[in-house]
């Protein structure tokens, strides 16, 4: 049966779906490509501008088509911020803390939606106190915290007591200090993973746990296996939000990083380091920033490529949803 | 919004005394067990953010010193004397603190709206998604940490763009003279449509600033098992009933999270009004007194906000509870 067929069948019906599906389509393809090349503009201006000589700055015929097209940007780049150990230093750094940051964060958030205790919402509200206040506020004093960093005296009660601590350790440099943050959920931005989560986990029925403890399931047990694999898109947003922010911040890790090259430690820097050796002379504002563009885009090519791979973590779940209502 | 009444309690009473020891026995455990699941938070809280926040608050009540011979300073009990000054004589701070809260609300409604609406298409199969997916990942790299900095301090970059919106002028100016014709004039529809215009021009600072909503959005919808969507098809629900029955429900609780975000990610973002007038009553004045009083009256506004708005959207949030 053709198509025009089954359209007179239908009373014209098909012709009118089709229609409208394929409106509807057409439209979401413009608004979308429309958005997407808003976002992009401004990377692919730095894009063709990174691969650019320097003397193709000043030729204004030149707007972003190269015309003495080289990669020597990026080799150049790559020694000045030392790409390579930056790049496996920032790797492991960021994916650790955002493992441990996933791990307590989901804890914290499941606690705080399904069990009732006392000062529970006090205990809510130093939450939000901790998204609410930037990182730099308390900068000075986390600092000198970790700088005399007692294991014994651990909450400082007998520090502030009498003065001076029991056994005080240095956790300044190696990055320690920032992981004993994530694993607690105080680092960066954690409070609003655990907001999130919580939020996610209020919203499941609590049948299904209820049933799992009826069959004699265990509340960890039940956890990590009933309400974890449910969970899954909200884990995978939360593991790249914690991941990118971890990525590219470069507050935590002037702090507590300092003996760690990171990809943000030079990234600043570009500019100054260009500075010709042997005149002296201190290179153009508009190559400097050439090259710090050039930065830029290596900081955040890999982000991307992680990207690709952890957003089947969203597409995949909505095929493997087990709730049956 | 509504309590799940029709689910009835899991264990019946069968005699009145021995389940409620029973239930109270039970009602231990869970605190135990909720105190156990936050416990990192209570320990990590207590160790490590206690202190500072406290000195840090206890800053703004005292007038603080310099000793530059000591490398140490010197804090002295004053009282809310900080806070009635930047309250009552402080030129600016009031005045920016009610023109950035003011310019808060249509931004935060705009950026909802958006990434409420660009999460519900990319949830939508189509050919490429997955690209166009991580083309609005981006927003959220972009927006982070180290890169909002360079990217402002970027002339070169900024030049190049200015040279291609000049070239595109053409195209715009329909819409400019559209501008023109709708919102000149005094009236309040004018005004209306001034803003509008004002929107829709910044439609690349909404797209930027709603990365991180847009991507918890799309969690959200699809952690909803696509079952319900079936069961409502079968029962003959339209598409325009079954997001308002379920979508939008679904996803309401994750609405809070992002009003919450926006509201403090507006407010302490670096370039915020209020954020750079502390910064540089610091550096200039040094009066570090003064300008944790102006922070902390800053972060209680902004709590006091995030409490009422939570308070009010909860009541048409949907919790299994």
């Amino acid at each position: 049966m053709s198509y025009w067929e089954r359209n007179r069948l239908s009373h014209g019906y098909l012709l009118r779906k089709s229609i409208r599906k394929w409106s509807i389509s057409i439209f979401r393809a413009v608004l979308l490509f429309g958005l997407c090349f808003l976002i992009v503009q401004p990377l692919l201006n730095k894009l063709s501008v990174s691969f650019m000589e320097e003397r193709d700055l000043y030729d204004s015929t030149i707007i972003s088509v190269p015309r003495h097209f080289t990669t020597g940007n990026y080799t150049k780049v790559a020694e000045l911020i030392q790409y390579k150990t930056a790049l496996f230093n920032t790797f492991w750094v960021s994916l650790l803390s955002s493992v441990l940051q996933i791990i307590s964060c989901t804890m914290i958030g499941y606690g705080f939606a399904r069990y009732k205790f006392p000062l529970k919402n006090v205990l809510f509200a130093c939450v939000m106190l901790t998204i609410i206040v930037p990182p730099q506020t308390i900068m000075s004093s986390l600092y000198l915290h970790f700088q005399f960093f007692d294991f014994v005296d651990f909450f400082g009660i007998y520090k502030l007591i009498t003065g001076k601590g029991i056994t005080q350790v240095s956790l300044i440099g190696n990055g320690a200090a920032y992981f004993m943050l994530a694993a607690t959920g105080m680092a960066l931005r954690s409070g609003l993973y655990i907001f999130m989560l919580r939020q996610y986990f209020r919203g499941v029925p609590k049948e299904l746990e209820e049933a799992a403890y009826v069959d004699g399931c265990g509340k960890i047990r039940t956890f990590v296996q009933i309400m974890l694999p449910d969970a899954r898109p909200m884990l995978t947003s939360v593991f790249l939000f914690s991941l990118v922010w971890q990525w590219t911040d470069n507050f935590y890790g002037s702090l507590f990083f300092r003996k760690i090259t990171l990809l943000t430690d030079n990234l600043q820097s570009i500019p100054e380091k260009l500075m010709d050796v042997r005149t002296n002379t201190p290179a153009t504002t508009a190559y400097g920033q050439m090259m710090t563009a050039t930065g830029m885009l290596m900081t955040i090519a890999p982000l991307l490529i992680l990207y690709v791979f952890a957003q089947k973590g969203f597409v995949e779940s909505l095929s493997q949803t087990g709730i049956k209502m | 919004m509504a309590d799940n009444t029709l689910m009835p309690e899991a264990s019946q009473p069968v005699s009145a005394p021995t389940t409620k020891r029973r239930k109270s026995s039970m009602a231990k455990r869970n605190a135990i067990a909720g105190l156990l699941w936050t416990a990192p938070f209570t320990i990590g809280f207590f160790a490590f953010m206690f202190v500072p926040l406290f000195e840090s608050a206890f800053m703004s009540f005292s007038n603080v010193t310099i000793d530059i011979e000591n490398h140490s300073y010197v804090k002295e009990l004053i009282g809310l004397k900080n806070y009635d000054y930047i309250w009552n004589s402080d030129p600016y701070y009031k005045r920016q603190l009610v023109e950035s809260l003011g310019n808060m609300g249509l931004q935060i409604i705009a950026v909802l709206i958006f990434s409420y609406f660009v999460a519900f298409l990319l949830n939508q199969e189509f050919k490429g998604r997955a690209l166009v997916r991580a083309v609005f990942f981006l927003p959220v790299i972009l927006s982070s940490g180290i890169l909002v900095r360079l990217d402002t301090d970027n002339s070169l970059l900024n030049g190049i763009r200015e040279l291609i919106q000049e070239s595109n002028n053409a195209a715009s100016s329909i819409t400019g003279v559209l501008e023109d014709v709708l919102a000149s004039g005094n009236g309040r529809i004018s005004d209306l449509m001034q803003t509008i215009f004002d929107l829709v021009n910044s439609v690349y600072d909404i797209a930027i600033a709603s990365g991180i909503q847009i991507i918890i959005f799309l969690s959200g919808l699809q952690t909803i098992p696509v079952s319900m969507y079936e069961a409502s098809k079968m029962e003959g629900c339209t598409g325009w009933e079954s997001f308002w029955k379920i979508t939008f429900p679904m996803t309401s609780s994750l609405i809070i999270v992002n009003v919450v975000y926006s509201i403090i990610d507006f407010c302490t973002r670096s370039d915020n009004a209020v954020m750079s007038q502390v910064r540089s009553t610091m550096v200039q004045k040094m009066d570090y007194g003064q300008t944790s009083a102006m922070a902390w009256m800053y972060f209680a506004i902004i709590g006091v906000i995030v409490a009422l708005v939570t308070f009010i959207i909860s009541k048409w949030v949907y919790y299994y509870e």
